[in-house]
């Protein structure tokens, strides 16, 4: 979708005069819808909607060797997908009967579901069906969506990669040996602007639900490593998301800086600037956007994300209190 | 100040349907059986299947005499003469231009149906086919009326009329082509302070008030340099959002329900409108007063 010189006026001069085209000011966001525990089958799920914006993140984990050079620590790994097969597993898994009976099989039946994932995501392939197709949003279309994929997962690492933002000595099983993987998968299922700050606080809300199994027992025999869960099912550990980073794409139109632009701000901008906050922090700053920035002028931007992002966080904390209170799954009570 | 921020659970979503205490039309889903009997007509929306009617698509059910048909909730835009439609230039080719009108096919534009500057009945040259992208370029938008259904499905539109042209500066708006309520006329200049146009392809225009007198060359200036000042432009963005809040519960767009859906929602701030909430108040509140007149 392009926009006439005209629209793009309209909506320059509107953010000059901090009156956008549906009267939020500078720094406000659209509202948004927060759903956790979708995905059944996963450890820890959170659907997030802003506006036009749909983002799915599902989080799994696997038992595997930390790196040599990090022995105290656990993995952590984020995978986006903004193609068209994808969506489809999602539904063919959404439609599969739950396998869970006991925790060490539903351990391992989501092992299985990963590998049962990967010959569907094949056979959708083989049948022709195309790998990204522009579902989404036209951007997507050809390699379009694979470049936007990396951009973003590649953000979140960064962001995420400080142990002052999230404590991945807490996924360690056994020193050097053993230690919890976490697979971040993210689905983009619409996309109405905004997608980073979207999508990390859906991250951040997944990773909130994420139940980790309690190591009861480690057996060492030679180099070899038995490790035994515990089997209850709701004896899980939750992870501490306190200061994991929260996104904001601070986006520079005219001379002025907004936030939560949509479709039509993001084709008035002649540049963005994604400010990952964590705590009082920053933990990532990624420039987007084919425009260069003044010094000045970025310097305006962290302060306004540092800012923002802050506010942010405080709102998302709230509505994870909220979340953890009420016993309801979805939105049937 | 985390007011500013709006997260919501999905467990404490809205319903949007407001329509609980009247008789609101049965819903036909796709494949299910309209009637048994064999004395009806097979109209749009519908199949026989051994000799029962179905529905083809999620609609309520029309009838005339013994034509039956299904008009579906959501569907692309199925063009008739004489509809007033807002499109958007996709490609400018030798003659003619392509606009999206939100149809299954691109809608086309004649160049011989455009109102050149310089006067209405003008034979077309070839400096007219060269000058054509200084006229409309890819993403103009435009407003016209159809002039011909081809017997593919594709629009031929023509803006013969000082009234239709290039649109200048504004909002666009999309909601479903059937909540567009047909009538007289779908330019509005509603008294508060702002030009609505309502496209039967459910795109909507919203704009500041149109001076007639000014532009009667055929609408293909603009003035990129005037500022909207900031008192329409919160009218406009109150419109815009009074309209998605009437869209969003499915309720018919026309002149006085927007009207009414205005001087309801103003007890809110603009922004305020984009929350579920306001949006529904606003919608009953609207609906109320609608069913006041009616009686």
């Amino acid at each position: 979708m392009g926009l006439s010189e005209a629209e793009k006026t309209y909506v320059l001069h509107g953010v000059e005069e901090n009156l956008r085209v549906d009267g939020r000011d500078r720094e406000e966001y659209r509202p948004m819808e927060l759903e956790t525990d979708v995905v059944s089958h996963a450890f820890g799920s959170a659907r997030l909607r802003l506006a036009n914006t749909d983002v799915l993140v599902a989080v799994k984990i696997e038992v595997d060797a930390p790196f040599p050079e990090r022995p105290y620590e656990g993995k952590l790994e984020f995978f986006v997908d903004c193609s068209f097969s994808s969506m489809i597993t999602w539904v063919l898994n959404k439609m599969k009967p739950q396998m869970a009976s006991s925790p060490m099989n539903s351990h391992m039946a989501s092992k299985k579901m990963l590998a049962k994932e990967r010959t569907i995501k094949m056979i959708s392939m083989d049948i022709g069906l195309p790998s990204s197709s522009a579902n989404a949003t036209p951007n997507f279309e050809g390699r379009g969506g694979e470049v936007l994929a990396a951009e973003i997962s590649n953000c979140l690492s960064s962001a995420y990669c400080s142990s002052l933002s999230f404590d991945l000595t807490k996924l360690c099983i056994l020193q050097g040996k053993k230690c919890w993987k976490l697979y971040v998968d993210i689905l983009i299922l619409e996309c109405g602007g905004n997608l980073f700050d979207a999508i990390s606080i859906a991250v951040k809300v997944a990773l909130r639900n994420t139940q980790v199994p309690r190591v009861k027992c480690i057996d060492m025999d030679g180099n070899n490593v038995e490790i035994s869960v515990c089997h209850d099912m709701f004896d899980c550990q939750r992870l501490n998301v306190e200061n994991a980073p929260v996104m904001v794409t601070v986006c520079k139109i005219g001379d002025k800086c907004i936030v939560d632009p949509d479709v039509a701000e993001e084709q008035c901008s002649v540049g963005s600037v994604v400010v990952a906050v964590s705590g009082n922090r920053f933990s990532t700053v990624l420039q987007t956007g084919m425009g260069s920035l003044h010094p000045l002028t970025l310097v305006d931007c962290l302060k306004m994300g540092h800012k923002v992002g802050q506010k942010l966080d405080e709102a998302v904390k709230e509505v994870l209190k909220e979340s953890l209170r009420g016993g309801d799954v979805g939105f049937i009570k | 100040m985390s007011q500013k921020f709006h997260i919501r659970l999905a467990s404490q979503r809205v319903n949007t349907n407001i329509a609980e205490n009247r008789r609101y039309p049965k819903i036909f889903t796709p494949g299910e059986t309209i009637t048994q009997q064999h004395e009806f007509m097979r109209g749009h929306g519908t199949y026989e299947d051994n000799g029962e009617l179905k529905s083809s698509v999620a609609g309520v059910r029309e009838q005339v005499n013994n034509l039956i048909s299904v008009k579906p909730l959501k569907s692309r835009y199925n063009g008739e003469v004489g509809d007033i439609v807002v499109g958007r230039i996709t490609e400018v080719q030798q003659k003619r231009w392509k606009v999206d009108t939100n149809a299954r096919l691109d809608s086309i534009l004649l160049l011989s149906s455009v109102n050149l500057p310089g006067g209405e009945l003008r034979r077309r040259s070839v400096e007219d086919e060269h000058m054509m992208r200084q006229y409309l370029q890819e993403d103009d938008l435009i407003s016209a009326e159809v002039q011909s259904v081809h017997s593919d499905g594709t629009l031929s539109l023509h803006t013969r009329s000082l009234r239709y042209g290039k649109l200048g500066q504004g909002v666009l708006l999309k909601v479903f082509p059937s909540l567009i309520k047909r009538s007289k006329t779908h330019f509005h200049n509603l008294p508060v302070g702002a030009s609505v146009i309502l496209g039967n392809n459910g795109f909507i225009w919203i704009c500041p008030v149109i001076n007639n007198s000014e532009d009667s060359v055929g609408g293909f200036v603009q003035n990129l340099e005037e500022v909207v000042p900031l008192q329409e432009r919160e009218t406009i963005g109150r419109i815009r959002n009074c309209i998605k809040a009437l869209a969003m519960c499915k309720m018919m767009l026309y002149d006085t329900s927007i009207l009414y859906a205005y001087e309801e929602s103003l007890k809110y701030s603009i922004a305020e409108l984009l929350v579920p909430e306001a949006m529904i108040d606003v919608a009953i509140l609207t609906q109320h007063r609608l069913s006041i007149i009616e009686v």
